[in-house]
């Protein structure tokens, strides 16, 4: 079991209010990203669940029991930190075996609970290593078995990733999603980085100054954004948002198009541009376009290698299908 | 670049920084061990001859010389162990956050500034004088009978005006180390079903180990070494009870005017206090390594 549910929660320090009133259902066994930009209220929503914070206001539920007043350690929640806050002076091992030590088990469940963690987690050669004497993705894994091997309801992550270099980020997104799949066990994970979130969430919760915006699978966030904050902050790169005249033509106050939504061509099109940049990945050539119909540039897709360099007149057209409309409140027109 | 020339220019520019520290070092040093195997004494200064190791076994075999090494062993543990234990139990309330705590900082760490001649007089006479010392007064208030600090328990009262000059030094190394403690290190373990006992020993006490060990190192240099508290409050005494080793040395100069002995002493406080710090490095030295 792992149902964290949350009623009307609200957190300000002092008169600063972080979170207004916010519910949002979290079931058990799900994946669930928070993510939004820096200072959003992600964190302290997540330190909020975990008894870190205080709630100002509101009731966290936490499988049918009011947990609003429990300390963290009888939440039956672990957390990994964006640190790891790996205890420097204990072996792997004791680090792995404190939470287990802490809750008076007894040594031979404790051995054995920590060598079943640290086989699943490949750490076995590194048992008796103190945190200082290993690279990042491994201390990584420490936090990560010291937080499964008491057997939680739920598993809480506060940007795990962001100290690691892209290639190992790419590597433990991959782990944390297996890790998910083969335990089963609920987990709420706060990023900063759309990608990770698309990639690895049953359901974003996408953030703004402590409101929630849109919560949804990853395609319904980006095949319906309810509004031009989610338009914009999930998909990558960015999605087009155009005003005036164009938006117009869409009955909109407010036109949104995806930059692998746009037929590129050298001859006709919709919107003539002209190159500003384009960027070449081999697998995609990103386009950045400058057009009258917008005041700054336009990203366009396309894919494999599409033969313009900076300077170059191109036509774009949007794939009518595919073109978000938004009102004047930045709501999506369905 | 580390070429020839540059070694040899090194060279000549650091020469004259160590010659100095050599004689600096090398001359009190060979002259004290000199001394130390002449009869020399201030009643007589112009005739010195030559006694060989006399001087040693005169400051050895001398009743007071045991005396003297335990109660330097006792004030030197006792100020340490007050100094860390109260210096810990300080540094962890001033760690919290209270209105005024900069203040309330500044206060605690005040002590230190005042000369030791200065604060043992303040605490003989205004602190601990039977009659009218603070303590005197309040016991008196509660109906019981005034101690004769001075008197009665010599080397506590000493322990007890050093501890209180070495206290505020103690507690303002491990606050430094107290708030180096991250943040999240302390939550981990919350969330890891430690209360706060618990924080304090698995935590907080390994992350302060380094910082214990750099106070009972340098305390226990200058700890060795206490002589104005003694000299002002109870000159070495009643008898010997509170005279250490540096006091007893100096005695031997001022009180008898025994050249000889003192520099013998001297010498032997040097080599207790190398058997002492090495004993120290050995003991606890291994926190020091990264």
């Amino acid at each position: 079991m792992g149902q964290i549910h949350l009623e009307k929660v609200r957190k300000a320090f002092g008169d600063v209010v972080i979170i207004p009133e916010l519910d949002l259902q979290i079931e058990d066994g799900e994946f669930v990203v928070f993510v939004g930009p820096s200072g959003c209220g992600k964190s302290t929503l997540l330190r909020l669940i975990a008894g870190l914070e205080d709630v100002t206001g509101g009731k966290i539920v936490i499988d049918g029991k009011d947990a609003t007043e429990l300390p963290p350690a009888k939440r039956g929640l672990a957390m990994v930190f964006q640190s790891y806050a790996l205890y420097p002076h204990m072996s792997v091992r004791k680090n792995i075996a404190f939470p287990l030590k802490m809750a008076g088990m007894d040594k031979a469940e404790i051995d054995k609970r920590v060598d079943y963690a640290a086989k699943t987690l490949n750490l076995d050669n590194y048992i008796d290593r103190r945190p200082a004497q290993l690279s990042g993705g491994q201390r990584q894994r420490v936090a990560i078995g010291r937080a499964i091997v008491r057997e939680p309801e739920a598993f809480l992550f506060d940007e795990p990733l962001s100290n690691l270099d892209a290639a190992l980020r790419v590597g433990m997104r991959l782990e944390i999603s297996e890790l998910h799949q083969r335990l089963k066990t609920t987990m709420v994970y706060v990023t900063h980085d759309q990608v990770e979130a698309m990639t690895m969430a049953d359901k974003i919760v996408v953030l703004r100054a402590g409101n929630i915006e849109q919560v949804g699978s990853p395609l319904e966030l980006y095949t319906a954004p309810r509004n031009t904050f989610v338009a914009g902050f999930i998909g990558s790169p960015k999605m087009n948002l155009i005003g005036g005249a164009e938006a117009g033509k869409f009955n909109a106050a407010t036109m949104g198009i995806r930059p692998e939504h746009v037929r590129l061509s050298t001859s006709e099109g919709a919107w003539k541009g002209t190159v500003k940049v384009s960027e070449h990945l081999g697998s995609d050539t990103f386009l950045h376009v400058e057009s009258p119909v917008h005041d700054e540039p336009l990203t366009v897709r396309a894919g494999g290698e599409f033969p313009v360099h900076s300077g170059d007149v191109v036509y774009l057209t949007p794939e009518p299908d595919k073109v978000h409309r938004f009102d004047a409140n930045g709501l999506a027109i369905r | 670049m580390a070429t020839l020339h540059t070694k040899n220019a090194a060279r000549a520019m650091m020469a004259p920084a160590v010659i100095v520290l050599l004689i600096w070092m090398i001359v009190p040093l060979a002259m004290t061990l000199y001394f130390s195997t002449l009869n020399y004494t201030l009643y007589n200064p112009f005739s010195t001859p030559f006694v060989g190791f006399e001087n040693y076994s005169y400051f050895l075999n001398d009743p007071t010389f045991l005396a003297a090494l335990a109660n330097t062993l006792v004030l030197v543990l006792g100020v340490l162990a007050i100094t860390v234990g109260g210096g810990i139990l300080i540094a962890l309330l001033l760690d919290q956050d209270f209105y005024g705590v900069n203040i309330v900082r500044l206060l605690v760490i005040a002590p230190f500034f005042v000369m030791p001649t200065v604060a043992a007089l303040v605490w003989k006479n205004m602190m601990m004088n039977p009659v009218y010392g603070v303590i005197g007064q309040f016991l008196q208030a509660l109906g019981i009978a005034p101690i004769d600090w001075m008197t009665d328990v010599p080397l506590l009262s000493i322990v007890i005006i050093v501890a209180w000059q070495w206290l505020p030094f103690a507690t303002l190394i491990l606050l430094t180390a107290l708030q180096s403690l991250s943040m999240d290190q302390k939550e981990a373990a919350e969330m890891d079903g430690a209360g706060a006992l618990s924080i304090f020993w698995y935590i907080t006490l390994p992350h302060m180990s380094r910082a214990i060990t750099v106070v009972i190192l340098i305390q226990t240099i200058f700890l060795l070494s206490i002589y104005a508290e003694i000299l002002v409050t109870t000159q070495g005494g009643p008898g010997s009870q509170s005279t250490n080793i540096t006091y007893l040395v100096a005695q031997q100069a001022t009180s008898y005017g025994d050249i000889g002995a003192a520099s013998a002493g001297g010498i032997v406080a040097v080599i207790l206090a190398n058997i002492v710090a090495i004993f120290l490095v050995r003991l606890i030295g291994k926190n020091l390594d990264a």
